[in-house]
């Protein structure tokens, strides 16, 4: 017979991860590469075991929105409007972030080969640039390495506030529903399901 | 008899609700959606609560919870 209270698992503390990462990053930047475990681990989930078991288990921005947005009563709790988790929203996000994510690559890419400069700041909402200069003061890595650095934590520091604002206005896991990440690794394990189906 | 039930369409398999059953009722299937063993749920609604997309919601079930249990053990003696 299951009690109420469930066994934490040490995996239930990895919003602590998110805070850490964000933290570290702050201070130097090469610590953004840290973040690629987020990208990767997800997609070795999907594409090897068919799961979505970093969602469900792993993710620690997920999670921090559930500490902040329960635990710390910072949701208003209220229902998403439908358009959030609807296809074409969900799959246009993933479109738009993995655009911006290119063009990202592609600014490492002018100051690995020496057509860009390194530029030691961030920008937030893909608009807003936040000079960020302490974060870097040289290192044995070449530059675009740093670069890389100031565009992924760019791009996660960007997606966890979105993930902040609605989850202050709606639901604590809201961004869960659009997150580009959830909706690639649901994707694949769709693709995976109906090939098993087929067999 | 009030039952979870989960729109598949548009589940997004975040696994909120199944962290969120107190009853272990709820498994992600394949990556793919939650999937409520109805048999375990007690129509508590905390799923519900907690899904971000609004697939999961209590439902008035109008056959008979035994009536599920034995088509579900018919179905397994196919």
């Amino acid at each position: 017979m299951k009690t109420a209270t469930k066994k934490k698992h040490w995996y239930d503390y990895l919003w602590i991860w998110t805070i850490v990462y964000f933290a570290l990053g702050f201070f130097n930047i090469l610590f953004a590469w840290l973040g690629l475990i987020d990208f990767i681990l997800p997609l070795i989930f999907a594409i090897a075991g068919g799961n979505k078991l970093f969602c469900n288990h792993f993710c620690g921005r997920g999670q921090l929105f559930w500490v902040l947005g329960r635990n710390m009563k910072c949701s208003r709790r209220k229902p998403a409007p439908r358009w959030i988790s609807s296809k074409w929203f969900r799959y246009g996000f993933l479109t738009f972030f993995m655009t911006m994510f290119g063009s990202m690559i592609f600014q490492t890419y002018l100051v690995f080969s020496g057509a860009g400069t390194l530029r030691k700041a961030i920008k937030l909402f893909w608009t807003f640039k936040v000079p960020w200069k302490w974060a870097y003061n040289g290192s044995v890595f070449p530059d675009w390495v740093a670069q890389f650095g100031f565009g992924f934590y760019s791009l996660m520091l960007t997606s966890t506030l979105i993930g902040l604002i609605v989850m202050a206005l709606y639901k604590e896991r809201t961004w869960c529903s659009f997150c580009p990440m959830g909706t690639m690794t649901q994707g694949i394990c769709q693709i995976k399901a109906k090939k098993g189906m087929e067999k | 008899m009030r039952k979870a039930a989960n729109d598949i369409n548009r589940c997004v398999a975040c696994g909120v609700c199944a962290l969120q059953c107190p009853r272990g009722a709820i498994s992600i299937c394949k990556g793919c959606y939650a999937v409520v063993d109805i048999a375990t749920c007690v129509g508590c609604g905390l799923c519900a609560g907690a899904c971000p997309t609004g697939s999961m919601s209590i439902q008035d079930t109008l056959t008979p919870l035994r009536d599920i249990q034995e088509e579900r053990t018919e179905d397994a003696a196919r």
